[in-house]
């Protein structure tokens, strides 16, 4: 009912947004306003209505529950106001039909559910990378290395990168907290991963590992937001973790757009406009959030491009918050990926230049370890009080998790020529490169066939964001039925399909355009069957609105 | 510089957490100088020497290297009981260890989660209802999911959440991050720190008086740091002004298996709960936490907790599944060691005698070291100790003599800081001074985990009396001792 309500309300700003008098920037920082909570809001129109009828016009609403301490109506606004598509209302259909499926087989068109809604690859199929596996198992159950029977199971480079990693364990716990920061020789080999990656010199000290990437950037987010007058940049399209925390700590989303034309490019100029903009509505902008390669837009910046970024953000005093963790997924021989640390440190700037944090992630790459939670955040320009802060509320946390940890430090300094397990390794991670690639290739040459689509290439990441042109009688249909034009495509391609896909609007999308994100995820083989059904699908779902 | 000190949120700014604090630094510092240190500070039993239990540890290897399962020689290495349950794990996940779970963690654990609930509640009947895996939401830790709650329950500081003093620091850490108002509410360490209902009642109206609204309560039973086990009868009383003051009860139990004594073994506020029934079994909101970290599993450096929620609306649990959405899924791998946790091996299963050798040697020793402790606490001078009745720490105070808090003040401290500096240096032992976690004012006690290994506890206890009579000796100036 609440996503209801809040579609409800995305509709009646894309209705207002479409109108042509204010420019697109201007009516998204409007949606901020309506979407605040009645106490600060200062739009008094809007407002009110969205939230009233989110109380009172709910069959089995709290009425029952009005004497407890906290319901609907008394918790956090900022709860309430926070949004996450990725896992929003089509993927709650999506696991009511796959429930259903196994029941009642015949009632559908699809025999399964194939989930390109999230990149979770391992769920998809993707085996992990045999080796890190490997030496999580031993570190799980250190008892296995004194077994002689280990060496018979366990690959030979495996059992010594396990004792190297516990040696470097105090007591060889892999069961106690660590450091709030990680454990300290796993920060060395990830430092020593950096330093390799960049040519540049990496602190073991500046690495913060944390369950995931995500932890980091909401650690960030909670260090630099007071309130809603600090407003941070974020990319649109952007991956809705960042509105979404930016929402819990009750700041400001101040919106710059990529450009589709030229590939999702990143204009400077644009930048500059909305800064400006946010400025003079009272906002000071903190921090410039980077999503590269992008998510859900996969372009790869150019070097030059970044060049410019890091300008930017020293000269008009900006965090770089440099979401990185896509870092291994790059397609196209054309384009390579450069840290943003390696293009400022290759500017010249150093720590008193340019306060960047940079995340990095195990649950993707070729690795894709989503469920195990690992990532850090490398912290450089900022001032020692500042980073006792960021130690204070990682301490809070006590520490992320040790097999993660693990996993991370295995990443940045995996098997090298001559170990035991490194054909192996290169032909794993070969395999599983060159076929997202192919898959991405495929996938995008199907959906640019299609009437009234255009999908720009995945250079990197793992998704595809075609825009679809949808007819005025989609449109009007979607109204009527209280849904965004295109989550109503993504229902009809749900049920007609089984795919689950995300609706554009949940990355938040230039005001009148329609897309969605697709994973490029599930396996070689059933790509074709995905391609025809989409195919297929697309076509009816034209002749029945064609306009 | 983009970012200044100045600049910072000032919640953060305001957040203290001594258990890694001050204290905790010093004595980084000192081990990398060489100096052996004995680590008390954290309830971290692994670290300290305590060895994990075998079977769980058997199928999360297996877990982590599923293609083990495949190769004829598996059973060299591990027993079949673990071969099954690694079997049976994975099955609940979909696509192993390595793809995001759902974000409220795996259904199949969650059942057993509930079922663990629902063996601890004996009876199902009309108003006795079954636990449900919907509400329960595992996460990485416990911690995760005290903040994932208050985080829905404090809109600003108008919003006050009772704590008890002396508490855990996660709670005032947290409260102070989200903006929120710590309420106090003392615990009675005449009465070995004993919960009156009155004190409550004072804190409530204090709070009430400063134009706070008063929302949650929170218990840790058993206590951290002050080791007490509630009894049913004083549950009940606090059940009852939770109702009556419209609170929702957060119920911190994560020591429920670290119980010293025979008089009061653990009972979960659910069961106290629903076993009041009407009108308090549906009119209570209650949520209840507990972790892998503690117990004889003592498994911290997973990160694996639950909470379970009761009378708590579903629309407001929808919120609470988005906002867990946004971490996208708890770590797996501690998952299957929550499911293994309360699902442990069955008698007459293949690994049942050594699980059952290992948990019981595990948890009678910590018995043995909670009393070595208390009574070598007692045994010195101007130090007065409770019996640690359950949890993992001693919370002895110290009666400072006014010499000592002179020296204090010279010195900039804090005076149990001053105290707990001048022990670190002189013996290695590292623990946490009381006004980390909150005492009365001009009252002070340290916080010491029980976790150092058995044999080393004589010892660790010898070489604190020592410190502590030199350093009476040296302060005592005859005045007389702090205590109010």
């Amino acid at each position: 009912m609440r996503r209801f309500v809040i579609g409800q309300a995305k509709n009646l700003i894309d209705q207002t947004r479409r109108r042509p008098p204010q420019p697109h920037h201007h009516n998204n920082l409007r949606l901020l306003s309506l979407l605040r909570p009645p106490a600060s809001d200062t739009t008094p129109v809007s407002s009110p209505r969205l939230f009233s009828s989110s109380s009172s016009d709910m069959p089995g609403s709290d009425s029952s529950t009005s004497s407890l301490p906290v319901t609907l109506d008394s918790i956090n606004p900022k709860v309430l106001k926070c949004e996450y598509a990725v896992r929003g209302e089509i993927v709650s259909i999506a696991q009511r039909l796959q429930d259903d499926l196994k029941t009642n087989k015949d009632a559908y068109p699809f025999d399964e559910i194939i989930y390109c809604n999230i990149g979770n690859p391992q769920s998809l199929g993707q085996q992990p990378i045999t080796f890190f596996r490997e030496v999580l198992a031993l570190c799980s159950h250190t008892a296995l290395l004194d077994e002689s029977a280990t060496h018979g199971l366990f690959s030979s480079d495996s059992i010594d990168r396990a004792w190297k990693i516990l040696d470097q364990i105090p007591g060889k716990a892999t069961g106690a907290y660590s450091h709030s920061q990680g454990i300290k020789g796993l920060r060395d080999a990830i430092a020593a991963g950096i330093e390799a990656r960049d040519g540049f010199p990496a602190d073991p000290n500046d690495i913060f590992m944390t369950d995931g990437a995500s932890p980091g950037v909401h650690m960030m987010m909670q260090l630099l937001i007071s309130s809603e007058k600090d407003g941070i940049l974020c990319p649109i399209p952007q991956y809705p973790l960042y509105s979404a925390s930016i929402a819990l700590h009750g700041g400001s989303l101040v919106p710059y757009y990529l450009d589709e034309a030229s590939g999702w490019g990143l204009e400077i100029s644009e930048l500059k406009k909305q800064l400006e903009d946010a400025k003079s509505k009272g906002i000071t902008v903190r921090a410039l959030a980077v999503i590269n390669p992008g998510n859900p837009t996969g372009q790869v910046l150019s070097e030059e491009n970044q060049r410019d970024i890091v300008d930017f953000c020293k000269k008009e005093g900006l965090v770089l918050l440099a979401d990185e963790v896509y870092q291994e997924n790059v397609y196209v021989p054309d384009k390579k990926f450069h840290s943003f640390k390696k293009v400022a440190r290759s500017m010249g700037y150093g720590e008193k230049d340019i306060s960047l944090v940079s995340f990095q992630s195990i649950s993707k790459g070729y690795y894709g370890e989503c469920g195990k939670r690992g990532g850090y955040m490398e912290v450089t320009g900022f001032t020692s009080d500042v980073r006792e802060q960021i130690y204070k509320v990682a301490s809070v946390n006590l520490c992320s998790n040790i097999s993660g940890q693990i996993l991370a430090s295995l990443v940045m300094s995996p098997p090298k020529p001559g170990d035991d397990s490194y054909d192996s390794y290169i032909a794993e991670k070969e395999g599983i490169l060159s076929s997202l690639a192919t898959r991405a290739k495929t996938l995008e040459e199907a959906l640019n066939k299609l009437e009234g689509v255009t999908c720009n290439r995945a250079e990197g990441a793992m998704y595809l964001f075609p825009c679809i042109n949808l007819p005025q009688k989609a449109i009007a249909a979607a109204e009527a039925a209280k849904t965004a034009p295109d989550a109503f495509y993504c229902k009809r391609l749900l049920n007609a399909t089984g795919i689950v896909v995300v609706p554009g609007s949940g990355f938040r999308q230039v005001p009148g355009t329609w897309h969605f994100r697709c994973t490029i995820l599930p396996q070689e083989d059933k790509i074709p069957a995905i391609v025809n059904r989409l195919t297929e699908f697309h076509k009816s779902f034209m002749n029945e609105f064609r306009d | 510089m983009a970012l200044e000190y100045d600049l910072l949120n000032e919640n953060v700014k305001k957040c203290q957490y001594a258990v890694r604090g001050e204290l905790y630094l010093r004595a980084s510092e000192l081990q990398k100088e060489g100096k052996k240190i004995i680590f008390t500070n954290v309830g971290n039993p692994h670290a300290l020497g305590q060895k994990p239990l075998t079977f769980p540890r058997q199928v999360v290897a297996l877990c982590q290297a599923p293609f083990l399962l495949d190769d004829p020689n598996v059973g060299m290495l591990f027993p079949a009981d673990a071969i099954a349950r690694a079997k049976h794990y994975l099955s609940l996940t979909s696509g192993g260890l390595g793809a995001y779970s759902d974000s409220r963690g795996l259904p199949g654990v969650r059942k057993e989660v509930a079922e663990f609930i629902q063996r601890h509640m004996f009876v199902v009947t009309v108003c006795f209802p079954h636990s449900d895996p919907e509400l329960i939401f595992l996460t990485d830790g416990a911690s995760k999911g005290v903040m994932q709650i208050l985080n829905c329950v404090i809109r600003g500081e108008g919003d006050g959440i009772l704590v008890p003093v002396p508490q855990y620091p996660l709670y005032s850490a947290t409260i102070s991050l989200l903006g929120g108002s710590l309420v106090p509410y003392y615990l009675d360490e005449s009465e070995n720190w004993g919960l009156d209902v009155n004190n409550l009642r004072q804190s409530v109206a204090q709070a009430r008086s400063q134009g706070i609204s008063v929302r949650a309560m929170v218990i840790i039973n058993p206590g951290n740091p002050t080791g007490q086990c509630l009894s049913e009868a004083n549950l009940k009383e606090i059940l009852k002004f939770c109702y009556n003051e419209k609170l929702v009860l957060l119920g911190d139990e994560v020591y429920q298996q670290n119980i010293y004594q025979d008089e009061r073994p653990f009972i979960s506020s659910k069961k106290v709960l629903m076993d009041m029934g009407s009108p308090f079994s549906k009119g209570v909101q209650l949520v209840s936490f507990h972790t892998v970290s503690k117990g004889y599993w003592g498994e911290c450096g997973q990160r694996g907790g639950y909470f379970e929620m009761t009378n708590i609306p579903p629309r407001v649990v929808e919120e609470i599944y988005k906002v867990a959405s946004i971490a996208l899924s708890p770590n797996v791998s501690a998952q299957i060691f929550m499911g293994l946790m309360v699902s442990p091996p069955k008698p007459g299963d293949i690994s049942y005698d050594q699980f059952a050798r290992e948990s019981k040697g595990i948890l009678e020793s910590l018995r043995r070291r909670a009393k070595i402790m208390t009574d070598g606490f007692n045994s010195c001078k101007n130090v007065v100790c409770n019996f640690t009745e359950g949890a993992m720490y001693s919370f002895p105070q110290i009666r400072l003599p006014p010499g000592a808090l002179q020296a204090a003040k010279q010195a900039g401290k804090v005076p149990d800081v001053f105290y707990c500096l001048k022990l670190l240096e002189a013996t290695g032992i590292s623990t946490v001074p009381g006004s980390g976690f909150g005492q009365k004012e001009g009252v002070f006690h340290l916080r010491t985990t029980i976790l150092p290994a058995e044999e080393e506890m004589p010892e660790i206890m010898d070489s604190f009396k020592k410190f502590n009579d030199e350093f009476m000796a040296q302060y005592d100036n005859g005045f007389g001792y702090s205590r109010m």
